[in-house]
């Protein structure tokens, strides 16, 4: 494996370790990031040891020792320039062996990282810094953020982690479907994330994290659910786009699918659905199975969508069950569960609204629609999409 | 660890917040050996607040910030973690009148001298 992916794997499994022992992810991060600087010198040269997990957080971990004694040592200075002879903690002596076995504390980070305690966009920019080992360069880029305000929203989420006490913990049974579900909601938005740009790959950096959970909570259904959607939604990326421009679902070369992930994918969702799961990521799930089925199941897909949106209560959830009801009843019968949404700001939306009056023979109306929606587009695909259509429609 | 709870009311629609005492169930909550200390305050149109403007004292009547909620007490609490400490906040919140809120700060330095 190249070292760039050695350490990517490596980055989430080393920095949790280090955050466990030394109970700041600030201090982790900055030892971590020394251990890899000198793999990457000595790694190249002297070969790979063994356990290279062992190796990067012993030598990290003796990072921090060192700058916590450079701390303390000017801590002392200052205190007795005070005149004060309090002194702080010891610093940790404990012996480590590289070879031993470290134990995987991811889950514990994640948790610290989506602690509902900090603001839903910290938690995804702590969950991709920590976890997926993106920089905070690229996490600026992805979030089309100034690179200084993606630092500050970092800094500011690890700051309130160490001065709060947020806790480096897997959250007691009573508590863990809330903060699972926070969890999830994390890794779920980073995937939508990546769908639109492309500046950054974030959909395989959420398919990698939903991976990693999926590994360390293998009898969680809605983890397993979740992994299953992204695999069956990320499957049909090489047929979205032809040249640039986006293909509707109905014309898409099918041989261009995942054929392994849509496998994956299904395998996944009857794990899910052996274990007993009605959550909202399995439902969704199996909503993306049908959709990949020909010829589709309409009605099961709709019944699926008002089931979820009974459970979310989410107006975009009824924007597509009515994208259902129009294959079933008629585009007439979609504009009409349309009609009573509050989606004005949703770009996808006027897109819909717009191919339902189209098919319903409302030109005019079909018209402006497309034109609402083109002003929302965010890629140039889009753009390009709406223009075509704009130009089909024209009176 | 120590936090303290700083719980915001809502304006007294009517009565005298002085002449209701505090109800049983949260009396029974700041008996706890968690709580080290609490303290109820009086409603904001009893505030004076004092602003130094470049070395020179302000005096003026009521609160420093003007809102629909007020200050209302103030409890302070010893926990493990955030999440120890969020969770007495949420049964402290049962108690309170509909509307409140209480913001969790974790305590920098103390010094507490005791009644």
């Amino acid at each position: 494996m190249a070292l760039d992916a050695v350490f990517r794997e490596q980055w989430g499994r080393v920095l949790a370790t280090l955050v466990g022992m030394l109970g700041d992810i600030e201090l982790a991060e900055d030892a971590a990031a020394e251990a890899f600087a000198i793999a990457a010198e000595r790694w190249p040269r002297d070969g790979e040891p063994a356990n290279p997990t062992g190796w990067l957080v012993t030598t990290a971990r003796n990072r921090a020792v060192d700058q916590l004694r450079r701390r303390q040592v000017l801590d002392r200075k200052t205190k007795l320039l005070a005149r004060d002879i309090e002194t702080g903690p010891p610093p940790p002596e404990a012996p480590m062996d590289e070879n031993a076995t470290i134990p995987d504390e991811r889950l514990e980070l994640i948790f610290t990282c989506c602690h509902p305690a900090l603001a839903l966009e910290a938690q995804v920019a702590l969950t991709l810094r920590t976890l997926g080992g993106l920089s905070t360069d690229e996490i600026a880029l992805a979030f089309l953020v100034p690179f200084d305000t993606m630092s500050k929203r970092l800094t500011r989420a690890k700051h309130k982690i160490h001065d709060a006490r947020i806790p480096f913990a897997v959250p007691p049974d009573h508590q863990l479907p809330d903060r699972l579900s926070a969890v999830l909601t994390v890794v779920y938005l980073i995937f939508n994330q990546g769908w639109g740009g492309g500046r950054v790959d974030l959909a395989a950096e959420a398919i990698h994290l939903g991976r990693a959970l999926a590994g360390l909570m293998p009898d969680e259904p809605e983890v397993l659910a979740l992994l299953a959607l992204m695999l069956l939604h990320d499957a049909r990326k090489q047929g979205r786009l032809r040249d640039g421009e986006i293909v509707p679902l109905d014309e898409q070369d099918r041989a261009l699918w995942d054929r392994r992930q849509i496998d994956e994918g299904r395998a996944l969702l009857q794990r899910a659905i052996v274990r007993g799961s009605n959550g909202p990521h399995l439902i969704q799930a199996a909503i993306a199975d049908l959709y990949l089925q020909e010829p589709r199941d309409w009605r099961q897909i709709a019944a699926l969508y008002e089931t979820l949106a009974g459970l979310t209560g989410s107006p975009v959830v009824e924007m597509n069950r009515a994208i259902a009801v129009a294959e079933i009843h008629g585009p007439e019968a979609g504009l009409s569960i349309l009609d009573g949404l509050d989606l004005d700001h949703y770009r996808y939306f006027h897109s819909t609204r717009a191919d339902l009056l189209r098919r319903a023979g409302r030109t005019a109306e079909a018209h402006a629609a497309y034109e609402r929606a083109r002003a929302q587009a965010q890629t140039e695909a889009e753009r390009r999409f709406l223009t075509t259509r704009l130009a089909e429609t024209t009176p | 660890m120590q936090y303290a709870l700083l719980a915001y009311s809502p304006a007294e629609e009517e009565g005298d917040r002085a002449a209701r005492p505090i109800s049983e169930g949260l009396a029974g909550l700041l008996d706890r050996p968690g709580v080290t200390g609490w303290a109820r305050l009086h409603a904001d149109e009893s505030a004076t607040t004092l602003r130094n403007a470049d070395g020179r004292t302000l005096l003026t009547d009521g609160p420093f910030i003007d809102s629909k909620e007020y200050l209302a007490g103030l409890i302070l609490i010893e926990a493990d973690d955030l999440d120890g400490a969020l969770l007495i906040a949420e049964q402290l919140l049962q108690e309170t009148r509909p509307g409140t809120s209480i913001e969790v700060r974790p305590i920098l330095s103390e010094h507490f001298r005791g009644a």
